[in-house]
């Protein structure tokens, strides 16, 4: 930020004057102008999905149940025909590491598009300027209410704004509660004022996250408190479709008339409208090249080809093109075919692998689970006869919604059983600790040997009364055989 | 405070935590005024000749966090203990907090108790919800020593099978595991007589349930056995009474084979099943109690 100069250094030697510089500064109010366009229309496509997704889904109801529901309090994590226990966390990683991988070829490819298109914060912006824009109007009449002293219009369309804005932010934070608590009971407990204290809490921070960054900090989210925004810039390279103004083309800028001779005025194409600078989000002037502050919405693309229209100039003065493309001027086909580089190629074998590992786990996955646990009091014992025994407890989770029947047997050692005398049941999406005792008879446990020897537990669910087995899951443990 | 540390520490950390936070706010203060000192968007400072600081002014709402963090830390140590040996206002400690957790959930149970606690041993172990409940309180409390499957382990009784050596009603159960219990078979070896003795008496007892013995000693030892039954009876048949257990059978608490009971009878035992009052309700205990009832009733109630 440039000063005045308050004072001049009248230093031997120093030509340095000095000025008032804050370390802390108010920023300055954003006014972005309301644009329209081919990208703009992109933006509000995403703007629907991605809030369809989060406002509808959790009233969606399945098989007697929320659709989606993460039950935190009985630790099942409900989605769509899934039931995930706590155990099953390794979904949750393979879940980042592919939105992580995703943002890299994103990123790798074209930019800041998940800034520009899909972030929340992008999309809860871009909705409440809608507001903004339906209640204060566009830019200037914005700018002059805010100049414009306090009266009776100002204060009614400002409450109005807020009003819509806060409404906007407690439903947000209501869904989001939805998520976790049943959202039909969840309504109505808060129609009869009846809501949790953790809920109440939860609604109101989400609310007023929401609120607070949606319609007050905006681009100071993206500038001062996103790591991601200052991590994509790593992942540009010469060949990432950035956003750019073609200064080549452009320069020198200049007023003029449609009319005029562009070689005789020694004039580029850019006629220093200044508009894709107020349609700028975060307030930043394409003109001077790619900056941090850019969020790739590429708003300053869709008002500068309805400019070049107008002035019956071709499109793109400030379009998605690469640092290579640029200096070589390369054709728009080479420029797409140079996308395809080895890093951008590896990111996409990656997330292809990995989602598609996912997909199958997700796919073959038993419809129970089973803990071994091994007792820990005694080792072994020796029981009648001269068996030796060892005592396990199995963890039997039910991961379906039916109740369930399992029949448990072991494998390893000749002749090793169980003491269970019949099937275990186990409630829909419960789980079930179940003792069992492991014997082996005296003269195999002799030819086995003292130690330790490794055993396998089968465990089977049992699909109808003919016994059948349908699914069976192996859990690997150890039997101690004592000196 | 602790024993170990003198009072005076505790105004030490009070004071300089106090002093802490007001330098902090000093710190945003003489920062946030700083005039800087040149015109060119820098901060005046040069290293190496010609790298410079520029100057990028962070927004002014982020000072204003700064400022909260302050207020919350005073606000945070007015009412949680922080501030040296001070309580704090709200006077929380974790040990309240857990008390506190302890009795919601107490409350939370209650009703479910209290309808277990009506029903009588026979009624409970037929009630799945009783035995599970009955089922996790084993496995929290109990399965560390009598085992998983409540068949114990050598010197822990097995609670499955019907060789009880006190009171097995359900109220006997329930006291045993109240109060706890002590196992005790004093030192007899020289109250039996010599080493021979001790072995021949040994062979005796191991005779009576059909155990591995050597017949002649046993012979011998069936002199001696009258100082045993005093309390394990003229036929070794036990008394419960007393606890003392029945030797007839071949459950081997402690050891079956000549060497563990000449073991038994020379040392003697002082075997002690700690007792739960204070770690479960009477409420626990009596379904806990139900619980370990139906291990002896049936092989397993447990796995239906």
């Amino acid at each position: 930020m440039t000063g005045e100069p308050a004072a001049a250094a009248a230093d031997t030697g120093a030509d340095k004057r000095e000025a008032v510089i804050r370390l802390y500064q108010k920023q300055p109010e954003i006014y972005a102008r309301a644009v329209s366009g081919w990208f703009s229309a992109w933006r509000w496509a995403l703007v629907w999905a991605t809030q369809l997704v989060f406002y509808g889904l959790p009233w969606l109801q399945w098989n007697g149940r929320q659709l989606v529901l993460f039950d935190l309090e009985a630790r099942r994590f409900y989605i769509g025909a899934l039931v995930l226990y706590p155990q099953d966390f390794i979904y949750l990683t393979a879940l980042l590491v592919v939105s992580a991988y995703a943002l890299f070829l994103f990123t790798a490819v074209a930019g800041r598009l998940w800034c520009g298109f899909a972030c929340p914060q992008t999309v809860y912006t871009e909705i409440f300027m809608w507001v903004e824009r339906h209640i204060e109007g566009d830019r200037m009449r914005r700018m002059k209410l805010d100049a414009g002293p306090w009266g009776a219009n100002k204060l009614l369309r400002k409450a109005a704004k807020h009003a819509v804005w806060i409404a906007i932010g407690l439903w947000t934070g209501f869904t989001f509660v939805g998520y976790f608590t049943p959202i039909r009971t969840l309504g109505g407990s808060a129609l009869s004022l009846g809501l949790g204290p953790w809920e109440t809490f939860w609604v109101l921070f989400y609310g007023f996250a929401t609120y607070g960054n949606a319609g007050w900090m905006r681009e100071q989210v993206c500038k001062y408190m996103c790591p991601y925004a200052r991590f994509q810039s790593v992942m540009f390279d010469k060949d990432t479709l950035v956003i750019s103004y073609d200064a080549e083309r452009g320069e020198p800028r200049g007023t003029r008339g449609r009319k005029t001779d562009l070689g005789a005025a020694k004039l580029g194409h850019c006629i220093d409208c200044n508009l894709c600078v107020q349609v700028c989000p975060t307030g930043i002037d394409i003109r001077k090249g790619l900056q941090y502050e850019c969020i790739g919405c590429a708003a300053c693309i869709d008002v500068c080809n309805g400019v070049m229209d107008k002035m019956q100039y071709p499109r793109g003065l400030v379009r998605y093109d690469t640092q290579t493309g640029m200096q070589r001027h390369l054709p728009r086909s080479e420029v797409l075919r140079r996308v395809l580089r080895p890093r951008v190629l590896v990111y996409a074998a990656v997330l292809v692998l990995i989602s598609g590992a996912l997909m199958t786990s997700l796919w073959m996955r038993a419809p129970f689970k089973v803990d071994v646990v091994r007792d820990r009091g005694a080792l072994a014992r020796i029981v009648e006869d001269g068996y030796i025994a060892n005592v396990y407890r199995l963890q039997i989770m039910n991961t379906t919604e039916q109740v369930q029947r399992y029949r448990i047997g072991v494998q390893g050692l000749p002749r090793v059983a169980t003491d269970l005398a019949g099937d275990v049941v186990v409630e829909s999406a419960q789980a079930r600790w179940v003792p069992v005792a492991v014997t082996l008879p005296p003269d195999d446990a002799a030819r086995a040997g003292a130690g330790s020897h490794a055993i396998e537990f089968v465990v089977e669910t049992i699909a109808d009364a003919a016994h059948t087995a349908a699914h069976r899951v192996q859990e690997h443990s150890t039997f101690i055989v004592p000196r | 405070m602790s024993d170990f540390i003198h009072s005076g520490w505790a105004i030490f950390v009070a004071a300089a935590t106090i002093v802490s936070l007001l330098l902090c706010v000093v710190l945003l203060a003489i920062a946030s005024r700083r005039e800087v000192m040149a015109d060119d968007n820098t901060t005046g400072h040069v290293w190496d000749a010609d790298l410079r600081e520029m100057n990028n002014p962070l927004p002014r709402w982020w000072m204003w966090l700064f400022v909260i963090t302050v207020v919350f830390a005073a606000v945070y140590l007015a009412f949680y203990p922080g501030l040296g040996s001070n309580a704090g206002k709200l006077n929380w400690s974790s040990q309240g907090q857990y008390e506190a957790e302890q009795a919601k959930a107490r409350t939370a149970m209650a009703p479910l108790y209290a309808r277990f606690v009506a029903m009588p041993a026979e009624e409970l172990v037929k009630d799945a919800q009783a035995m599970g409940t009955g089922q996790r309180l084993y496995l929290n409390n109990c399965a560390a020593c009598h085992g998983s499957d409540g068949r114990g382990s050598k010197g822990f009784p097995n609670l499955t099978d019907s060789d009880w050596l006190g009171d097995n009603t359900l109220d006997g159960i329930k006291k045993n595991i109240a109060e706890g219990r002590v196992g005790m078979m004093p030192p007899m070896g020289a109250a039996v007589g010599s080493t021979d003795d001790v072995r021949n008496v040994a062979n005796y007892v191991l005779s009576l349930s059909g155990s591995g013995h050597n017949d002649v000693a046993a012979q011998l030892g069936k002199a001696k056995f009258g100082t045993c039954a005093a309390c394990h009876g003229p036929e070794g048949k036990g008394n419960k009474t007393l606890g003392a257990p029945n030797l007839t059978d071949r459950v081997w608490l402690h050891g079956g084979g000549e060497q563990a009971v000449v073991e038994m009878i020379v040392k003697g035992k002082n075997n002690i099943m700690p007792a739960h009052a204070k770690v479960l309700t009477p409420e626990q205990i009596h379904v806990l109690g139900a619980y370990v009832w139906g291990l002896s009733q049936s092989t397993r109630v447990a796995a239906k």
